[in-house]
């Protein structure tokens, strides 16, 4: 029982850090309507970043500026070439972030090389807490505070100002939000930068982990769809719901049966797909169901 | 959800044209001679794959500056083999319509049999540079394939033979992380074999999917089975984070493995590796030939020689000896000049030759301990070099399979 306590725990802390991966790419795609397949190249991009900036600032300056590097980076991407795709066929927006991922992880291996570049884990974050007979590391204690306070921060923004009434009301009705002469490009941008921004967190906090190499995003993205599926499309707690459902049955397969953990998370997905078509928490959007 | 699956599926079709891909050199010189070079160079492989390629247009490098092999030059044409289906893709094409000599790379098992096929079928030689699977050795076996690159038994009993001298097996518990494809499972297959046959105690096995990003409920696991021994059947990436993050939990037990590259080391970085390995040659050996090729490899790339770059520099040179000392390009004939014994430098103590019967190189290893980080020249001094084994006046074929252990058949 034991056991099965300290994975439940231990997924929800591994939960968390999915939660950040999967609302960068629930945001950008419940208001643009892009299936971001190059979320796993942000991500890699913020832990190159962080590779190169934290021997001047520390890794809490990394945490700070890698995610805004990669949401500069965002922001042109979207400028010049994302915002031509919203209007028109999904695929073209698909395939046009599928390729995206594709020269963002070449170009990765040209700068930086093929091999992994060691990250070290910064020395005030190491070391373990013994809570009776469990264990726990500081750092990733530190990354579950840091994922809470960009969970936190997103909902605030989208609940509590203006900015976020725009987003909610471009998710439901884009044409609508327009009539009512509600410029939404500039609304579509700060999104597109905010999600890639998240994905550049989750990044920056798995190098110390995983270590940074060119390939590092193609697996996590998976997760991540992973992970918007099940919660459902445009719902924020469907997302932290999800992320944490993921991490906990993941550490609940890896004591029972370890090939199967990857696994695991599809056969999540597929049984809450056939009780919930739409995730869930997924609402029926009507933008999403011609 | 319909609107999901349709773009999935459509992303399927994209990932059939990204995977075709563009070969590093076209240029047709009927005068030259062609050597393929196929191997992982993306993927959770590709960074070891990289070292290999470096090192194989090292060698090509060297030959043609003193002129190349029977007067001729020597070209190589470079191949990314992703994944097994794509290297058999790859290997008839260089094969066909390359027209090369024979092939050379691989690390990955399941492409290394998929590409020995292909030579079988071709009949062109195929130098196996870095799949440690003892099958291609054994069931897999065939004529026209042979092996630089050390078998899981040979890496197995290399570390564990220095373990029985330190009384770490008989006795003691064991707990095997397996990575969950053909190289872990035939890995774990000879290492849980070897360890129960001297007495040491399997207390648990955990097959472990490639391109795992969190180990931490395996560490869980291993912190409350309390093993001795904690022994590793990763590779690549997974190496990586796995040492990582063992070191982050701190977990007291004894850290060793079954295979082990240089590169995956330095990735992790200095402050997250610990624990003895095995590897099959280290830039920091101190014989002059490996000296001089640590030189040479480094004035050239700006970065030492890691040891798969060892294994396609050796394969490259072993196999244009061979065509000058015979005089053929490839063929039935440079495979017997192969079984008959010739012998190479491979920049050890001794000079390296295939065994007959199974095509394996028979060479030294060597058992590594992670340095004490007070002692560290540089980001790639890492190891200790403890020992070789077998030790310099033991039979090289101390740490081979025997006959009865892998059997291998080879119809002519």
């Amino acid at each position: 029982m034991e056991i099965i306590l300290e994975q439940i725990i231990n997924g929800l802390l591994v939960g968390s850090y999915y939660i950040v991966l999967a609302l960068g790419l629930s945001l950008i795609f419940s208001l643009g309507g892009v299936v971001n397949l190059a979320h796993g190249a942000f991500y890699a991009l913020g832990a190159y970043l962080a590779y190169e900036v934290q021997d001047q600032l520390g890794f809490g300056g990394a945490v700070v500026m890698a995610p805004i590097g990669v949401a500069l980076i965002g922001i042109v991407i979207e400028r010049f070439f994302l915002r031509r795709l919203y209007r028109e066929d999904p695929m073209l927006g698909l395939l046009f972030t599928f390729g995206l991922a594709l020269v963002a992880e070449q170009s990765l291996r040209m700068i930086w090389g093929s091999s992994g570049l060691p990250f070290a884990m910064p020395d005030a974050l190491r070391g373990q807490l013994l809570l009776g007979d469990f264990i726990y590391s500081y750092y990733r204690l530190t990354v579950l505070g840091v994922s809470m306070l960009a969970i936190a921060g997103c909902w605030l923004l989208l609940n509590k100002t203006s900015f976020g009434l725009i987003v909610r009301a471009g998710t439901r009705d884009p044409e609508m939000v327009r009539a009512l002469g509600i410029q939404l490009a500039p609304t579509l941008t700060a999104v597109f930068a905010l999600g890639v921004a998240l994905a550049g967190l989750a990044g920056v906090m798995s190098a110390p982990l995983a270590g940074v190499q060119p390939a590092m995003g193609t697996e996590v993205v998976t997760a991540a769809f992973v992970v918007v599926v099940i919660g459902g499309l445009g719902s924020f707690w469907g997302v932290v719901v999800a992320g944490l459902l993921v991490g906990v049955v993941r550490g609940i397969t890896a004591i029972y049966y370890p090939p199967a953990t990857e696994a695991s998370m599809y056969l999540l997905m597929a049984l809450i797909l056939l009780v919930r078509p739409r995730g869930l928490m997924g609402e029926r959007f009507e933008k999403f169901e011609r | 959800m319909n609107h999901f699956s349709m773009q999935r599926r459509d992303l399927l079709k994209a990932g059939v044209i990204a995977t075709v891909g563009f070969p590093a050199i076209i240029k047709a010189q009927s005068d030259v001679i062609k050597i393929g070079h196929l191997t992982p160079r993306t993927g959770f492989l590709g960074q070891v794959g990289d070292y290999g390629f470096k090192g194989a247009t090292l060698a090509v490098q060297e030959v043609n500056a003193v002129g190349g092999v029977l007067g001729r030059k020597v070209e190589m044409i470079a191949e990314d083999s992703v994944k097994p289906d794509v290297a058999v893709t790859k290997a008839q094409k260089l094969i066909e319509r390359d027209k090369v000599s024979c092939l050379i790379g691989e690390i990955s098992p399941a492409s290394a049999l998929a590409i020995a096929e292909q030579a079988l079928r071709y009949k062109t030689i195929f130098l196996n540079t870095g799949a440690n699977s003892d099958a291609l050795r054994g069931a897999n076996c065939n004529k026209f394939m042979f092996h630089v690159e050390g078998s899981n038994t040979m890496y197995t009993k290399t570390i564990g033979t220095w373990l029985r001298t330190n009384n770490q097996i008989k006795g003691k518990k064991w707990y095997f992380l397996v990575a969950d494809y053909a190289f872990g499972h035939d890995l774990y297959k000879v290492s849980s074999r070897f360890i129960e046959q001297y007495g040491g105690v399997n207390v648990g096995n955990d097959k472990i999917p490639t391109n795992t990003p969190d180990y931490s409920p395996y560490i869980l696991k291993i912190r409350r089975a309390k093993p001795d021994v904690v022994y590793s059947c990763l590779a690549g990436v997974d190496l990586t984070t796995f040492l990582k993050q063992y070191r982050e939990y701190n977990l007291p037990f004894r850290l060793t493995g079954g295979a082990m590259d240089t590169v995956l080391f330095w990735g992790a970085g200095q402050d997250a590796i610990s624990g003895s390995w095995q590897s099959l040659w280290y830039h920091g050996l101190k014989n002059s030939s490996s000296v001089a090729f640590t030189k040479r490899f480094t004035e050239k790339f700006g970065m030492p020689p890691e040891n798969q770059a060892w294994g396609d520099y050796v394969a490259v040179k072993i196999m244009l000896q061979s065509m000058a000392e015979t005089k053929a390009i490839g063929g039935i004939k440079v495979v017997e000049h192969l079984e008959k014994g010739a012998s190479f430098d491979v920049l050890k103590a001794r000079p390296g030759v295939f065994r007959a019967w199974d095509h394996q190189l028979l060479q030294e290893m060597y058992v590594v301990s992670v340095k004490d980080k007070a002692k560290i020249k540089d980001k790639w001094d890492i190891f200790d070099v403890v020992m070789p084994v077998p030790g310099n006046n033991e039979s090289l074929e101390l740490i081979q399979p025997s006959r009865e252990e892998n059997a291998c058949s080879m119809a002519a």
